[in-house]
């Protein structure tokens, strides 16, 4: 019963990915839903940013790390992955992650966007308010673009090319598309009408989503799920040639400044566009994201300052984007005190995760994937059981059978946070797992040590970064 | 005749043009190089990854002078290029064997 209660609680401001195609029936019996041309245009420009945080932000902010042999290998990696997704997107990854199917895959009925018109709506979060469908396609495919690129950067500089593009088409496949599903598929608000349609509709949505996990804009889909892949990835490829022997310094922290803050303007696309309308909670959403990651970036840069004696700028660089992360799942349900303390807490952890455990540990996480979004993104799933809670300046969380906050448990809502990661890791991890080793056997995952040597710049893409 | 190496800082080669075009000297060499000496080299620390370096960045000035030349322009680039901190450089001579101006074809102290 307390299982049922949460999960229609947690049904409602329920992670960005709601939507929800307004089917006809649900449509003629509550209000018909309306399309505002405020909410549509803020849509387009959120899609606008997350694009921009891909293509160049994250490119950059990857880019800059590597040495300048590898430089266009990442730049190359993270620009085709990002339009591969896209074109996967539009064949089935929509139709799997937002269609209605079992709890964990999603129908095929939209295949090829099949039936969608520039008339067809996509529920938000609010009811009798709808989007036009094709911004909500396009919205969620720059997430779907970002995501497997999040995952190069854990093992950059020595995997073929190729190696990385079949990698990806598994991994989106069959593990960010059910993750997608499970946690942000739901009827949309317009279904929950009565406590017994509310039941019906609940039943229908996502494993992670049923289970009351929250996460607004991908906490989980996003970060916990690249980072474990980074992870497993990092350690099944091995260690970088000379990794702690020769000098693997960034080339250009200028660009990874350059690439960061591109990722921190593109990220109020990817949070607030998350709300999927332009209102009073998409602004506290814009807050939440602001002071959360000048949180993490005082406390990453305090902490770098304190114990090796000198603020970096790759550290300041590195400190908003785990704050980004870390406020990710929890920005629509915080108050501004509370992504504070969010962001500073995933400040401080994740410059212990990427200065001390990975090197007591021994893997080579070249770019952090995992010691960043890994890191910060579980520290924002759990934090978000705690920030959300009303006591302490958090929204609650909404319940549409009541149309009202619900009441709100921390402890129940950290049970299903829980749920939330450890379906996350162990899925991910599962499913990278088969797939690198798939890849290793068919194509191989690695470079030849030569090609290492020379640099991927040159002997994967015949071409060189810098004629100076 | 005389070459004269000199490595220094790369912040001081501005002063030490000016000294030697003020001594009449009419043409040096420069090239932007890297070693250690007493100064050695520092540290970099990237997320946690401690890089040593142990070169850092010189200036290197080459200016060929006649014999009667040599202390003075030596003296010049010492006062020029000095800023009393370790790390400030050194300065080598070597004989000189011949000059040629390739435009002319002079050749010895005429080529300078």
């Amino acid at each position: 019963m307390k299982h049922l209660l949460n999960s229609f609680m947690l049904v409602a401001l329920l992670g960005f990915a709601g939507f929800a195609i307004a089917d006809p029936e649900t449509a003629v019996a509550a209000v018909t839903p309306t399309v505002n041309k405020g909410d549509t245009a803020w849509m387009i420009m959120a899609t606008v940013l997350v694009i921009l945080m891909v293509i160049p932000g994250l490119a950059l902010f990857y880019g800059g790390m590597v040495r300048a042999k590898n430089m266009l290998s990442v730049l190359m990696q993270v620009f085709v992955i990002f339009s591969m997704m896209a074109i996967l997107w539009a064949i089935y990854g929509y139709s799997i992650a937002f269609t209605e199917g079992n709890a964990f895959f999603g129908g095929f009925s939209k295949l090829f966007l099949f039936g969608i018109t520039p008339d067809s709506l996509a529920a938000t979060f609010s009811k009798g308010v709808a989007i036009p469908e094709y911004i909500y396609v396009a919205f969620q495919l720059t997430f779907a673009g970002i995501t497997p690129a999040l995952i190069i950067g854990a093992f950059a500089e020595r995997v073929k090319f190729s190696a990385i593009l079949v990698f990806m088409l598994i991994w989106f496949t069959f593990a960010y598309l059910p993750i997608a599903h499970m946690v942000w598929y739901w009827a949309g608000p317009d279904a929950y009408t009565d406590a017994k349609t509310g039941e019906a509709a609940a039943a229908t949505a996502g494993f992670l989503f049923q289970k009351g996990a929250l996460d607004f804009a991908g906490g989980t889909v996003v970060h916990i799920n690249a980072g474990i892949a980074g992870l497993i990835g990092c350690l099944m490829v091995g260690k970088r040639i000379g990794f702690q022997k020769e000098s693997l310094a960034p080339h250009s922290v200028t660009l990874t400044m350059v690439g960061a803050s591109l990722l921190w303007v593109g990220w109020f696309g990817f949070n607030v566009g998350s709300n999927l309308e332009a209102n009073g909670l998409s602004a506290l959403v814009f807050v939440n994201t602001l002071l959360a990651s000048a949180a993490a970036t005082l406390a990453w840069s305090g902490a770098e300052w304190i114990i090796r004696g000198k603020p970096s700028m790759l550290g300041g660089a590195s400190g908003a984007i785990a704050g980004l992360v870390a406020i990710t799942p929890a920005c629509g349900w915080s108050g501004p005190m509370g992504a504070i303390c969010l962001g500073i807490v995933a400040g401080a952890a994740c410059f212990g995760a990427v200065t001390s455990l990975k090197s007591l540990l021994g893997y080579d996480d070249s770019l952090d994937a995992f010691g960043v979004h890994g890191i910060g993104g579980i520290i924002g799933a759990l934090g978000t059981a705690v920030v959300a809670s009303p006591a302490l300046g958090g929204t609650g969380v909404w319940d549409y059978v009541a149309n009202g906050v619900g009441e709100y448990s921390m402890s129940t809502q950290f049970i299903s946070q829980l749920w939330g990661v450890a379906v996350s890791i162990i899925w991910s991890g599962t499913v990278s797992f088969i797939a690198f080793k798939f890849v290793d056997i068919m194509i191989g995952l690695r470079v030849s040590e030569e090609s290492e040597r020379e640099g991927l710049d040159i002997s994967e893409h015949g071409e060189t970064a810098y004629h100076i | 005749m005389k070459l004269i190496t000199a490595i220094v800082k790369p912040f001081k080669l501005d002063d030490v043009r000016e000294a030697l075009s003020d001594m009449g000297v009419s043409g040096v060499t420069v090239t932007e190089v890297k070693g250690f000496g007493r100064q050695k080299g520092h540290t970099e620390l990237y997320r946690g990854a401690e890089y040593v370096v142990d070169f850092l960045p010189k200036a290197k000035v080459e200016v060929a002078v006649a014999d009667q030349l040599l202390n003075q322009a030596v003296a010049a680039i010492t006062k020029a290029a000095n800023t009393g901190k370790i790390g400030d450089g050194k300065i080598f001579v070597t004989n000189l064997e011949q000059v040629v101006r390739i435009r002319t074809g002079e050749t010895g102290d005429e080529a300078l």
